[in-house]
């Protein structure tokens, strides 16, 4: 059997997407930015996807929302956009509030704009992996343009408190940016209930393909273009349309957010059944209560099983985990949320992320356990720090 | 029969390359950066695309290729790398392009030019192109890169990317070349000229939409325009596109290989094309054809608004263009026509026909008859043009 629990770093596209993408390719290729018959008859199916895309998240037709290649694209857009337009012009504003557990593409993208002298405060977690509005307030000065923090974490599940962080930044006159990437499909996102000003999603966590996201942007609340260049987009992100995976991404995010319910009542039984199992293992630990986290997403720490021999074992039984964030899995470090969080060290060696979707079973889930039990005695039993009794 | 003469703006994913990608949005679907299975049963493709890349380019193994998802996306890195990197806290505080580069390019150069980078657009010549000498004469000791198209999308013109590459090196300026139009319809070998960096788009050599790449001769430094986790070594972050990147490796394979006849069997359709379409009186076609992409032809035809012949060809199913599809909606005169010195009312009838390996002689001869019909209705109601020619000699 092959298990693929690992829905956070990537997803499974739907079957139905997959299918209403085919024709894109070989049949209505057309740019659609061109005037014939071949550019034409492919924009009624784009504006249908934009569409699905304002009605998954009840965006306000006034407001933008531009196709992206990746999250990682909308992120950077917001971080060097805001960067362009308000830091350089202005240097009394030169300071972002951010969490010290975003996505790479923030961090990274955030400590390169440090070295040209933007000012940022990381906020830390709390040992539960959350974050608290106040601790976001409290970072806060006058000289604060934008605050960026993500709707759930990728790591934990853990979900902040988006709504709260989202009225102080309008009340003070600051500009806010979400990371919605790891909520899109997982929870109610409605953007007329929560104002935010930038949104960040990425088709290919809700099974849609891989190479296409959006960034919403409110109106008034434009940037300069990450990419410059022709017209589309209303010449606010430049590049021939993705015509495939734009038509897809509609598809997909309809069927997320029609399955927000599935993913709340029945994957969340799955995961709780997952996890109530796994708990039961002595010395485990699970980060984050899991009323307050996405309910597909489990991070527990192993104490004395290296979270990559976990995985490894795992692996050669068919089952596919992670021990965080695929953007940095090659990196043999520390889980960084973990240390966050204040894990010791060695604890923070061993988490390991078990995130399900729609399209996991009762049958995949009941497999996980009988083979994670096994791995986490066998792994035990050779480990040189964890004193084993049978 | 529809026609599609408009390979210019973008292509037909070959059903290969199709084939080739169906998996990746099948069974295949893990991403590549994670450590079990579904993960690296990617890695043995994506190493294949890489592979054909390099080959097909002619790239060294100290050089990098990294993918992006279009040329714009490559273009707007260099450009904006450079200006951070180079110009915003340095010396250098110029840039040099041609003025008939992609929007892509000079958009991103309007932006620049705001944030205080000087900016020299040369001109080209009545044959549309930059001329070596016209590059080496506008570098001063503050210019920091130099950025000049390999071909042309209007016009198909090939611009001296080789001479332009040793004059940059000779100066110790940075030298970018959009080679969009290049890749795939001409040699384009990164160890016979010398360039810093190259972007290509895999949608104009039949491969899909949104995936292109960007060239860095020996790995030099440039910040990224996408920051984030460690794909491609830190380069350019973004979960990789793996259909794409597969799609894309192939079809620059498909693209490069026998060239020179697929370039010649192209090029005789191309030639037969033009020279019925110049039998019409009071037509012009630019650039001498021997120094064109061989399948490009950028035709104007006085008295006949592009807009017009582009209605009358698309009701007879011939997919054309009256220049840049990334600029199509605003109905301004061509630029590149003014740019070779059209008056302003021959600018406004460029009409461009592009073909592709899957273009036939068939299709050829219904478009020289479409073309012909359409060139004569439209004067017919033309104010501008005296369709009655002179009868008293």
């Amino acid at each position: 059997m092959r298990v693929y629990l690992d829905n956070n770093a990537t997803t499974k596209i739907d079957p139905l997407v997959k299918v209403k993408m085919q024709p894109f390719f070989e049949e209505l290729y057309g740019n659609p930015n061109s005037l014939h018959a071949y550019g034409m008859e492919v924009r009624p199916h784009l504006n249908e996807a934009l569409g699905a895309v304002y009605d998954a998240l009840n965006i306000p037709d006034e407001d933008d929302v531009l196709i992206t290649s990746c999250a990682t694209e909308s992120n950077n857009s917001v971080l060097k956009g805001v960067f362009f337009k308000h830091i350089l012009t202005n240097p009394d504003k030169n300071h972002i509030v951010t969490t010290a557990v975003e996505h790479p593409s923030v961090l990274e993208t955030l400590l390169f704009l440090e070295e040209h002298g933007v000012r940022v405060t990381f906020v830390d977690v709390d040992e539960n992996g959350g974050v608290s509005a106040q601790a976001v307030k409290d970072a806060v000065t006058d000289q604060t343009i934008l605050i960026s923090m993500m709707w759930a974490n990728n790591e934990t599940g853990m979900i902040f408190p988006v709504a709260e962080v989202a009225k102080f930044a309008r009340e003070k006159g600051i500009l806010f940016h979400t990371d919605a990437v790891q909520a899109i499909g997982k929870l109610p996102v409605d953007l007329k209930k929560v104002r935010v000003d930038y949104l960040t999603l990425s088709a290919h966590k809700f099974h849609g393909p891989k190479g296409i996201g959006a960034l919403y942007v409110r109106k008034g609340c434009e940037l300069p273009n990450l990419f410059h260049g022709g017209e589309q987009m209303g010449g606010k992100r430049a590049g021939t349309l993705n015509v495939p995976y734009i038509v897809g991404m509609g598809l997909a995010i309809r069927q997320a957010v029609n399955h927000v319910e599935v993913m709340n009542t029945q994957v969340r039984a799955l995961r709780d059944e997952l996890e109530d199992a796994l708990a039961k293992i002595p010395d485990t630990f699970i980060v984050g209560p899991r009323h307050m986290r996405t309910p597909n997403t489990i991070l527990l720490s192993i104490r004395g099983v290296e979270g990559e021999a976990m995985l490894w074992d795992l692996n050669r039984a068919g089952i596919a985990a992670s021990t965080g964030s695929a953007c940095a899995s090659e990196s043999l470090h520390a889980n960084p949320v973990m240390s966050a969080i204040g894990q010791d060290p060695e604890l923070a060696h061993t988490a390991i992320r078990l995130s399900l979707s729609r399209f996991t079973t009762l049958e995949e889930v009941e497999y996980t356990i009988e083979v994670f039990t096994k791995a986490v005695e066998r792994l035990r039993s050779i480990s040189s720090t964890y004193g084993y009794k049978g | 029969m529809e026609i599609y003469l408009d390979n210019n703006a973008t292509t037909m994913v070959d059903p290969k390359v199709v084939e080739a990608m169906v998996p990746f949005f099948g069974q295949m679907y893990g991403n590549p950066n994670s450590l079990h299975k579904f993960g690296t049963q990617t890695h043995a493709a994506l190493t294949k695309a890489v592979d054909q890349v390099y080959k097909a380019l002619n790239a060294a193994d100290a050089d990098d290729v990294i993918f992006t998802s279009c040329a714009t996306e490559s273009n707007n890195w260099v450009l904006k790398s450079v200006w951070l990197d180079h110009i915003m806290h340095g010396h250098k505080n110029h840039i040099v392009v041609s003025e008939v580069e992609h929007p892509s390019v000079l958009t991103t150069c309007r932006f620049l030019e705001e944030q205080g980078v000087k900016v020299t657009y040369l001109p080209v010549n009545d044959q549309g192109i930059v001329e070596a000498h016209t590059v080496k004469s506008f570098i001063t000791d503050r210019t920091a890169l130099v950025s000049i198209m390999w071909a042309n999308n209007e016009t198909g013109m090939i611009f001296p990317i080789k001479e332009i590459g040793e004059i940059c090196r000779e100066k110790g300026v940075l030298f970018h070349t959009d080679a969009v139009q290049a890749v795939g319809k001409i040699p384009v070998d990164l160890q016979a000229v010398h360039v810093d960096f190259l972007s290509f788009s895999a949608h104009k050599f039949h491969g899909p939409k949104g995936i292109g790449g960007l060239y860095i001769r020996n790995s030099q430094a440039l910040s990224p325009l996408l920051h984030g986790g460690e794909h491609m070594g830190g380069r350019r972050s973004g979960t990789l596109n793996v259909p794409y990147i597969v799609g894309m490796g192939l079809a620059m394979e498909l693209a490069t290989q026998n060239m020179s006849a697929t370039s010649a069997k192209i090029r005789a359709l191309r030639d037969r094309l033009e020279d019925a379409l110049l039998q019409l009186p009071d037509v012009f076609v630019v650039g001498n054809r021997a120094n064109r992409t061989p399948n490009t032809l950028l035709i104007s035809i006085r008295g006949v608004e592009g807009e017009g012949m582009l209605w009358d060809l698309n009701n007879a199913h011939i997919g054309a263009s009256t220049g840049s599809a990334c600029a199509s909606e605003d109905l301004e005169a061509n630029t590149v026509m003014l740019a070779i010195g059209a008056d302003s009312e021959l600018a406004h009838t460029g009409i461009r026909l592009s073909l592709s390996r899957f273009t036939t002689e068939a299709e050829v001869d219904a478009v020289i008859d479409a073309f012909k019909k359409a060139v004569g209705r439209l004067r017919a109601i033309s104010s501008s043009y005296a369709k009655v020619q002179p009868t008293h000699s």
